[in-house]
């Protein structure tokens, strides 16, 4: 029940401040639009190198976005009030990570077909790709609530949270990105798949309590 | 057993205990990494495909092992930090992060150089090397979190809890970019391909192993001894060892 109720605040609070719903969205599709300024507007190449393309801008849109998961709650002391409750803390974190994913990594999810058709990939590439952030996202999303507890309250956080998570990412980007580029080439798919799911069960297992320690750490409790 | 682990591990005991350690460590260091570059540079035969060059393996190797041993070394501190609040943990963790670090750059550097001569690059995406660049971005992470947070135990308390999550990582990075990589290319020239060394090349590497861990133990007993005074300056035992 209590975990249900955070779920349900954090969901709320998270509609009421819409403007701010949008913003790793935007940031997502403007990232993902720079690489063929840079890279020049060849259709060919796009198709090759726009799976990494998204899955390198998915990665930083949850990075940005992490460094509100904890903060609002941790000005006002309900972050406190969390962790002084009867129920476990890590339970309780998890609902606010599945929150978290909820409002970043779905409306992430849902712009990336639009943002396939820009790069020119296959509809087979889309939707592996699709499948792979589907399954990437929460994963990004856990281990990132890791780095954000332990950067709360610290100034600067937000550029420290990225120097710890990105090699902790890399291995989401290597199955999500892999998964794509084995799709092109005609080879089994499922492989990576197991793993990004592998990962993912992982991460849900174990994340939580690292992350509601990391808190106490940062709390001082 | 814990009784005499805490009045083992308690800082001034520590403290006096380690500083008639280091002179010691220092000279085996010293000893093992003089006799270990002579057997490696002069005495040990020349490789008969890749010349003289092949003596980079000297350094190269043992601060790959130590790159990896100290990460270890790190969440082992950590975790003991985490579980019993052993203050000497927490310390040893914090002093071990720039050691290790320095030695992954060298394990990288050296493999840089290494490469340009037999590779004809400095750098490939090798599922080796690209798991060590990795494993150098978490040392600075480390680092970077012990920097931003002043008050020490907490620090402590933050860095043993990024050490542990490193930890269960590093498996998962190791064999990811191994996958990765495998997919892309063959398998880069390694050199365990040669299976088996003759012992003449095997002697002067175990040594400088050697000899790399022991000047770990020292270098690292060094920083824990000025960190333990920079924390405890305000106790009593500190100012009457300084004033000694």
């Amino acid at each position: 029940m209590a975990w249900w109720a955070v779920l349900r605040r954090d969901l709320l609070l998270s509609v009421r401040r819409l403007g701010e719903l949008g913003n790793p969205v935007v940031f997502f599709a403007a990232v993902v639009s720079l690489f063929p300024l840079a890279l020049g507007a060849d259709a060919a190449l796009l198709r090759s190198v726009g799976p990494g393309i998204v899955w390198v801008g998915a990665l930083l849109a949850t990075l940005l976005s992490l460094e509100g998961l904890f903060r609002a709650d941790f000005e006002d002391g309900s972050l406190e009030q969390l962790l002084l409750s009867p129920h476990p803390a890590s339970v309780l974190v998890s609902a606010k990570i599945l929150a978290h994913w909820l409002v970043t990594g779905v409306p992430l999810l849902l712009i990336t077909p639009l943002l396939g058709v820009l790069l020119n990939l296959s509809p087979l590439a889309q939707g592996v790709l699709f499948g792979g952030l589907l399954l990437g996202t929460p994963t990004l999303s856990l281990l990132g609530s890791v780095a954000v507890a332990l950067t709360l309250g610290l100034p600067r956080g937000g550029l420290l949270i990225s120097v710890l998570l990105l090699p902790l990412f890399a291995p989401v980007l290597v199955f999500g990105a892999g998964a794509v580029g084995s799709a092109l080439l005609e080879m089994p798919v499922l492989p990576y798949f197991y793993m990004l799911g592998a990962e993912l069960a992982l991460a849900v297992t174990v994340v939580p309590l690292a992350t509601a320690a990391a808190l106490r750490a940062s709390l001082g409790s | 057993m814990i009784a005499f682990f805490s009045r083992w591990a308690s800082l001034p005991a520590f403290y006096r205990r380690s500083g008639r350690w280091i002179p010691w460590l220092w000279a085996a260091a010293a000893g093992l990494l003089v006799v270990g570059t002579v057997g490696g540079l002069v005495l040990a035969p020349v490789d008969y495909q890749q010349g003289e060059a092949y003596r980079i393996l000297f350094v190269h190797v043992p601060s790959a092992w130590m790159a990896m041993f100290v990460y270890m070394f790190m969440a082992g501190a950590s975790a003991s930090a985490f579980i019993w609040h052993v203050k000497l943990a927490e310390i040893l963790a914090r002093v071990s992060a720039p050691l290790g670090a320095a030695f992954t750059a060298l394990a990288l550097a050296t493999g840089s150089l290494w490469g340009a001569r037999m590779w004809n690059t400095w750098w490939v995406w090798d599922a080796r090397l690209t798991s060590v660049l990795l494993l150098f971005f978490l040392y600075l992470g480390f680092m970077a979190l012990q920097a931003a947070i002043e008050d020490r135990r907490r620090a402590a308390r933050a860095g043993a809890v990024l050490a542990l999550v490193g930890v269960v990582n590093i498996p998962i990075i190791h064999y990811s970019v191994e996958w990765w990589n495998t997919l892309h290319q063959g398998a880069t020239v390694s050199k365990f391909d040669n299976p088996s060394m003759t012992w003449d090349m095997l002697w002067p590497l175990l040594t400088m192993a050697l000899g790399f861990m022991v000047y770990f133990a020292a270098a690292v007993l060094v920083r824990a001894r000025s960190e333990i005074l920079e924390r405890e300056r305000h106790r009593r035992w500190v100012i009457d060892e300084v004033a000694r």
